[in-house]
């Protein structure tokens, strides 16, 4: 029998997005350490349920850190005290008996709460709709092996394309921005020399529309350290150097 | 469509604004303003190192203080009219000051706007003491340079202000104890604002590469702690006396350096190797022995004459 905690939740709840919401107290007893903060909360649900009460509606898909559906701030830190992890694959075992835990939905003035926990993040889906792809050719898959890439560019593309698309790191950001995000979709592609057609337009196109729904950074660095795939600010940086260069560079045109 | 998709309405559409000409567009965006602020904070780093090490020569004595304050006039020699460089440099200064607090501002008011504050605690892990006073430590520092200039360059709160002697000026300003502190508590803020501020431009700049990002905090630091020790340095050794001057100033007839004005008439003490001396010997030495050097200093004009 693997070892069991309990602990006290202090759970945002609200009904809709124009309700105003409040923290409601849920003591949650015998919960296996080797639960999910997922499944903790399911088995909140369960019992919720049957106690004919509504459940605490949350988002999850893939339950394995892929899929970026899932984002809870929990205690005060984007998924949780432990790093590079999503909400999902934080365990039980990372809090202690008795603890006291405080879980919000993410908060930004362009992720409106729907219910309890889960927030609106379309917002991020319009800075994709802007240029987060390539509208180029780029031939079938065997031929992507055949164009020359260094190393040190493939690997850097990788690591912007790890990012899911959660939201943490305009959640946990002070200003709400979502220039880690917005940055890590820009590089990924314009590292990439099938990339590089569309370079510029989507350097401006995707910051210009992030620009409309969220802050400004102000390179705190929280964003790095909430996001589950470890994306790094270095991508910020570029795209800003993208952007700038960009603007001095298209005098004619659009 | 569902219900959700008309939830999320831009904070600010760029459709609607006004698009200015190239290249002014650039500063319409909050990447373009976060890179004028970058260009104008190294400027204005610039100035603040360039500041802390001419005020350096207060350890030369009030001579060399007043040399430096007249050399900064008389830059650009012959070539331009006496001043014109220095007030190009002023001019620059304060467009770089009104760029940086505007963008600034702009973008306080844009991620204000953007943020919804969360009801529990928040759990910062690397956003610093520094980056988080950035708005604070910017407003302190804007205002304390107002009142600088004020105190130093204007003379509006120093009875004792003698236009155009800084030695003089500083010791009568940072020997009252209020106004030490309060340069010392503005310069704490000042390099806590270059902590962040010096590291974070590289950033915005998109100055970013493995073989020099563990270099951009060092420099950061290392900035910091020259611009702090510095600084404060002034305040606290005219408040310990070893930045004193007896409350003369040289341009005072009485003080033995006066220069083509005053009882010296014509004698300019730059030139004249026995004025000197009897500056020198003049200078933190009381008044009795002060009063000799006066004294050796009109013999000297008498032999100059």
């Amino acid at each position: 029998m693997a070892k069991t905690i309990s602990v006290t939740l202090r759970i945002w709840r609200q009904d809709g997005p124009n309700a105003p919401g409040e923290f409601v107290v849920y003591q949650v007893e015998d919960i296996p350490d080797d639960a999910s903060f997922l499944e903790m909360l399911d088995i909140l649900n369960e019992r919720l349920i049957a106690r004919n009460k509504e459940p605490v509606c949350f988002e999850s898909d893939c339950r394995e850190g892929i899929c970026g559906t899932c984002g809870l701030m929990i205690n005060g830190q984007a998924h949780g005290p432990q790093k590079a992890t999503a909400t999902c694959q934080l365990h039980m075992r990372e809090f202690k008996d008795n603890d006291v835990i405080v879980v919000e939905p993410w908060r930004a003035e362009s992720f409106p709460v729907i219910k309890d926990l889960t927030v609106d993040r379309s917002a991020m889906d319009e800075i994709i709709k802007v240029g987060g792809y390539i509208s180029v050719n780029t031939g079938a898959a065997p031929d992507a092996n055949l164009i020359p890439i260094p190393h040190q560019t493939s690997s850097a593309a990788f690591d912007a394309a790890a990012c899911i698309g959660c939201g943490a790191c305009v959640a946990a950001c002070p200003n709400s921005a979502a220039q880690l995000f917005c940055s890590a979709k820009v590089q990924h592609l314009n590292l990439l020399p099938q990339g590089q057609a569309e370079r510029w337009e989507r350097a401006e196109a995707m910051v210009e529309k992030m620009e409309e729904f969220f802050g400004s950074c102000t390179n705190h660095g929280e964003c790095e350290e909430a996001c589950p795939k470890e994306i790094s600010i270095d991508f910020i940086a570029w795209t800003n150097r993208d952007y700038v260069k960009s603007k001095l560079k298209r005098r004619i045109g659009p | 469509m569902s219900e959700t998709e008309l939830l999320v309405k831009p904070l600010r559409s760029s459709k609607r604004r006004l698009k200015l000409p190239w290249p002014l567009s650039i500063y319409q965006s909050a990447v373009g303003k976060k890179w004028v602020m970058a260009l104008t904070g190294i400027a204005l780093l610039g100035f603040v190192l360039v500041h802390m090490i001419g005020n350096l020569h207060l350890y030369e004595g009030p001579t060399k203080t007043y040399e430096y304050a007249e050399a900064l006039r008389d830059l650009g020699g012959d070539l331009v009219p006496r001043t014109w460089i220095l007030w190009g440099m002023r001019l620059g200064l304060m467009a770089a000051f009104g760029l940086h607090i505007h963008s600034a501002w702009s973008l306080t008011r844009m991620s204000r706007q953007a943020n919804i504050a969360y009801m529990g605690k928040r759990d910062f892990v690397v956003a610093n003491y520094a980056s988080r006073t950035m708005r604070w430590t910017g407003p302190i520092v804007g205002l304390y340079v107002l009142y600088h200039l004020a105190d130093l360059t204007w003379g509006w709160f120093n009875p004792d202000f003698v236009r155009g002697d800084p030695y003089h000026n500083v010791v009568a300003s940072l020997s009252n104890l209020p106004v030490a502190l309060l340069y010392i508590v503005a310069n704490v803020a000042l390099s806590v604002h270059i902590y962040h501020g010096a590291w974070s431009m590289f950033q915005s700049l998109g100055i970013n590469s493995d073989r020099f990002n563990p270099l951009r905090r060092t420099f950061a630091q290392v900035f910091a702690v020259v611009i702090l020790v510095g600084n404060l340095s002034f305040p606290i050794m005219v408040q310990t006396g070893v930045i004193d001057d007896d409350g003369r100033s040289l341009l005072e007839d009485s003080y033995g350096y006066v220069e083509g004005s005053g009882s010296g008439g014509d004698v300019n003490m730059l030139d004249d190797q026995i004025a000197g001396d009897a500056f020198l010997s003049g200078h933190g030495q009381g008044e009795g022995q002060f009063g000799q050097g006066e004294g050796q200093y009109g013999q000297g004009e008498g032999q100059i004459s």
